[in-house]
């Protein structure tokens, strides 16, 4: 992995603590929602984040935001750690580079704001422009993302405005002081099929226009393939796979890259597709056990995998990371 | 894309846009309360109040002659022997025991059960809204100690509270609001309004506004509040239903320092042994009885209609 | 003979500001043991139909004309009494919130049996071996039966709400996004085991769904909905290979695929109308790239412009391959 990346993640674990028996205080067991992370994301790059829902996917992208703490690991910002970020003026300096787009578009804007209280609120909270300055950037940024002309908008509530146009309004906060990198979770998968396009050609404008990087966080293997420069694909918070989008959608190495791939369907009624391996149903990850993840579901498993350790992302071709013992071997082999 | 810079776009002022906005939303709220029908009555009855309110400095220094008609020290020597007299066209309600135009009493009364309710709701409210978002933000050990508080404050026997604090103070009306302002918002109000202000803080736009870079009080103050300010209102009108109820009940019992209430006149009454006998000498206890129930009624029905505005669920289609 | 045929169906929601045009003029028919598709965008008027056909509206839904003919007995006219008697037994149905439809503190396999009590007049052994065989159909293993709801994941809810409406075996089964709310790989083992089951009782089925890859792989004919019209109905290879409206040909082209090369996507200008006042003439006009002043004026017309092909438009898009 690259070492001279605009974000790099190294090592970062999140566990939530869950109390297993009702009127037990001591004996805790954890949920390992994001379990030694490692990746990198290069300036102006679309890094994508793939997997099912509880793959700590979401997790990920709200510990790189400082929404949540690590408990291990680090997230270093062009090579400064963010960890001995807690408050104040550091803090507010970390918000102008990395910012988020949320999932429900509307949920994420409180009902009692107009567009301009919401699209300000990083400007008013940073206090570094004047009331001028502040309208002036509000209008630009509302003309990027496209809801112009920006005086028809700027004083709407949310419930006055469709879906596609309140994630519109969700992204000009995100942009209104030029991050250099965005946390997009699942920023399309609300909205309408006729909507969806146009927002991600936005958020790829945008990244054109403005420079900034995205991890985007998705379930989609398909917007995945569509957004991203490079895919990560996560179970139970572990990257099994990451490669470029070409590469990992194309030629997968890893069996539940390989599954998740099988079962997506194919909007061509002439094709068929062959059902995926993958046996039994995710469990969740509380204190699981060193072996492979991804072992209990596996085609391809054998004694070896449950013996040893969960394996580490090998690059297998230029790039291309797997952590499967099995795929390691065959290539090797 | 036109061809305008966006500095040219913000043609109306800030201040001018925000004017309009909230001259929309009322329009707006106020047509939900409209419809609710009850509100509007609720509100109707409070105006009848203010208005007996309003007229009772004018009818003193015009018509009612003030050491007749004055609602404490008055006293009517035309009727001397005969009080409590019956209701008669020098007194619209009758006279008290001891010679006073119930009528005035009752009108001069509005100003302090106005004055009780308003002060008390107001102080609950505020105390209720600012631990109920601080707790519900913050959490941990804040949470568990306010929490706990009004747990105590719940379970505490309040008018025992008084009678003991009476022997130390006079429990003048301004006390006694603020002690009841304190009680209820330290109490039932705070956990209504925490766990409304935990539904808020799980909102996304509440993780969007720390990563916009606002800080918690920032937080608390623009997003929490303003979200749950719709009950806190409805909270206020209840509140102030129940305070009035209170000071009535305290009056009743002669637990106040007080010179003159709905609660005083009813307790003036019983004093000098006239509930007894019903169905006689019903303009004393009647009048003041009605107008407690009455206001009590009315807030409680603007509180009703307040709930229609404020609780989407109620307002379908 | 078709099992459904639904004729000029329109309705509408009363609301404070106006009627809300949900479905107009919605016709269409289905044979016995066909697979019907319905796609279209939130608010397009799929599940309106879905719920007409089971008369399972809400208070402020009238339906002002057409007919909704099932077995040659209009669902329209039938009284509640009657309707219920057809609901489940004949018409059954899974909801995208189906799986948050069971009662959490029964026994889901009781649930199953207690729903094929009240329309067959089975003893109780009869039902369990009935719901135990139905479970196997979709998967589950029958010992789940006896487990609470909770117990459950959602995949397996969901599953456990097909075998429920398989129980009574209808003839129809209108399935609104079954599986929208769960995973890739749970979705693609649900829908294998529709279509199975499908094929084994020849039951016919109406899916409906935003997703077109979903539909590709279930419908064999499909209808596209677009602000309460069908406005292109065909048999599915049709649709996807010889779109003939502009709504159907922009929304294949809306989704990335995860096979074939990467193309740009095709973004459709404003949004779907407000069908308080929907738009005059066609419905699809003021997003139309082709739209001349006749499709302002006149609404146009479900013509047929192949066998079995079925458009609603001035300006069909003929075949450019």
């Amino acid at each position: 992995m690259s070492e001279n990346g605009l974000l790099t993640v190294a090592g970062l674990s999140k566990l939530f603590p869950v109390k297993k028996r009702t009127y037990s205080l001591r004996v805790r067991n954890f949920i390992h929602a994001v379990d030694g992370l490692s990746f990198s994301v290069e300036r102006g790059e679309v890094f994508g984040l793939v997997g099912e829902s509880g793959c700590g996917k979401t997790t990920t992208g709200k510990l790189i935001v400082k929404l949540l703490d690590p408990t291990a690991g680090a997230v270093l910002l062009g090579g400064e750690n963010t960890a001995s970020i807690r408050r104040g003026k550091p803090l507010r300096a970390f918000r102008r580079r990395v910012q988020m787009i949320f999932q429900d578009p509307y949920e994420s804007l409180n009902p009692r704001f107009t567009v301009f209280d919401t699209v300000a609120e990083p400007l008013v909270v940073q206090n570094r422009h004047s009331v001028a300055e502040r309208e002036r950037a509000v209008a630009e940024i509302l003309v990027a993302v496209g809801l112009a002309p920006p005086e028809t908008f700027m004083f709407r509530f949310p419930h006055e405005l469709s879906g596609g146009q309140r994630q519109r309004v969700s992204i000009a906060r995100a942009m209104v002081i030029h991050p250099d990198f965005v946390a997009a979770d699942e920023p399309t998968s609300m909205l309408d099929v006729s909507i969806r396009a146009g927002i991600m050609e936005l958020l790829l404008g945008l990244r054109a226009d403005l420079g900034v990087s995205y991890l985007y966080i998705t379930h989609d293997l398909a917007v995945a393939r569509y957004m991203c420069n490079r895919i990560g694909v996560m179970y139970l918070g572990k990257i099994v796979e990451l490669g470029p989008a070409e590469e990992v959608v194309q030629n997968s190495l890893h069996p539940y890259t390989q599954a998740l791939i099988a079962s997506v369907p194919v909007p061509d009624p002439t094709y068929h597709r062959q059902p995926g391996e993958i046996k039994g149903d995710v469990a969740a990850p509380i204190d699981p056990p060193a072996r492979c993840r991804f072992y209990p579901r596996c085609p391809r498993g054998d004694k070896q995998c449950e013996e040893v350790s969960h394996p580490p992302l090998d690059e297998l071709q230029p790039g291309h990371f797997v952590a499967c013992y099995k795929a390691s071997a065959q290539s090797r082999g | 894309m036109t061809d305008r810079t966006p500095a040219q776009y913000a043609i109306t002022p800030l201040w001018k846009m925000r004017l309009r906005l909230l001259a929309r939303t009322s329009r707006q709220n106020w047509s939900l309360f409209w419809e609710s029908r009850i509100g509007p009555v609720g509100l109707l009855i409070i105006g009848l109040f203010l208005l007996a309110m309003v007229a009772h400095p004018i009818l003193i220094s015009t018509v009612w002659e003030p050491r007749v008609y004055d609602p404490v020290m008055g006293f009517d020597r035309a009727l001397i022997g005969r009080h409590p007299a019956p209701p008669s066209w020098s007194h619209p309600l009758g006279t008290d025991p001891i010679g006073r135009d119930v009528l005035s009493q009752l009108m001069w009364s509005a100003r302090s059960a106005f004055a009780l309710g308003v002060t008390a709701a107001v102080i609950s409210v505020v105390i209720g809204t600012l631990i109920g978002a601080v707790c519900a933000y913050f959490g941990g050990v804040v949470d568990v100690v306010f929490m706990r508080l009004a747990d105590l404050v719940m379970l505490f026997p309040f008018i025992a509270l008084l009678m003991v604090l009476r022997s130390v103070l006079p429990l003048t009306l301004i006390r006694l609001a603020l002690i009841l302002g304190a009680l209820s918002g330290l109490g039932g109000i705070t956990i209504v309004l925490k766990s409304q202000a935990l539904t808020v803080k799980v909102k996304p736009y509440i993780e969007a506004a720390r990563v916009a870079g606002g800080g918690s009080w920032h937080i608390i103050r623009r997003h929490i509040i303003p979200n749950i300010m719709p009950l806190t209102f409805l909270y206020m009108m209840f509140n102030v239903t129940a305070a009035i109820f209170t000071e009535a009940v305290l009056s009743f019992f002669g637990f106040l320092d007080i010179r003159m209430s709905w609660g005083v006149m009813i307790n003036t009454a019983q004093q000098a042994g006239y509930l007894g006998a019903f169905g006689h000498y019903w303009w004393l206890w009647a009048p003041a009885g009605a107008a407690i129930t009455l206001l009590c009624f009315a807030f409680y029905l603007v509180g009703r209609g307040l709930d229609a505005v404020v609780n989407p669920r109620l307002r379908r289609r | 003979m078709a099992l459904l045929t639904v004729q000029d169906l329109t309705m509408h929601y009363r609301t404070k500001l106006g009627g809300v045009h949900a479905v107009d003029g919605v016709s269409f028919a289905m044979a016995e043991g066909e697979a019907i598709g319905l796609v279209g965008e939130s608010g397009c008027g799929k599940t309106s139909v879905a719920m007409a056909l089971l008369r399972l509206l809400p208070d402020n839904a009238q339906i002002l004309g057409g007919e909704i003919l099932f077995e040659g007995r209009d669902l329209v006219k039938l009284s509640e009494h009657e309707m219920r008697k057809v609901r489940w037994r004949s018409i059954s149905m899974v909801f995208q919130a189906a799986m948050n439809s069971l009662n959490p503190v029964y026994r889901v396999g009781q649930q199953i049996i207690e729903a094929i009590q009240q329309h067959l007049s089975v003893s109780e052994r009869e039902a369990r071996s009935r719901v135990a065989e139905h479970y196997n159909l979709v998967g589950l293993d029958p010992k789940l039966m006896d487990r609470y709801p909770h117990e459950y994941s959602g995949g397996m809810k969901q599953r456990a709400v097909i075998a429920m409406a398989l129980a009574c075996s209808p003839k129809l089964i209108i399935a609104d996004e079954p599986t929208t709310a769960l995973d890739v790989i749970v979705q693609d083992r649900i829908l294998r085991r529709i279509n199975e089951v499908r094929a084994e009782f020849n039951m016919a089925m109406m899916y409906i769904s935003h997703d077109i890859a979903v539909i590709a792989e279930v419908a064999e004919r499909i209808g596209v909905m677009y602000a309460g019209w069908i406005v292109e109905m065909a048999d599915t290879v049709s649709v996807f290979k010889h779109p003939a409206h502009p709504y159907t040909i922009a929304l294949m082209s809306a989704f990335p695929s995860i096979k074939g090369d990467k193309r740009v996507l095709a973004q459709l200008p404003g949004e779907p109308p407000n069908l308080l006042a929907p738009p005059s003439g066609c419905r699809f006009h003021p997003r139309c790239p082709h739209a001349t002043a006749e499709c302002v004026d006149e609404a146009p017309r479900l013509e047929e412009i192949d066998k079995g092909h079925f458009v609603s438009c001035w300006h069909p898009q003929r075949r450019s391959q």
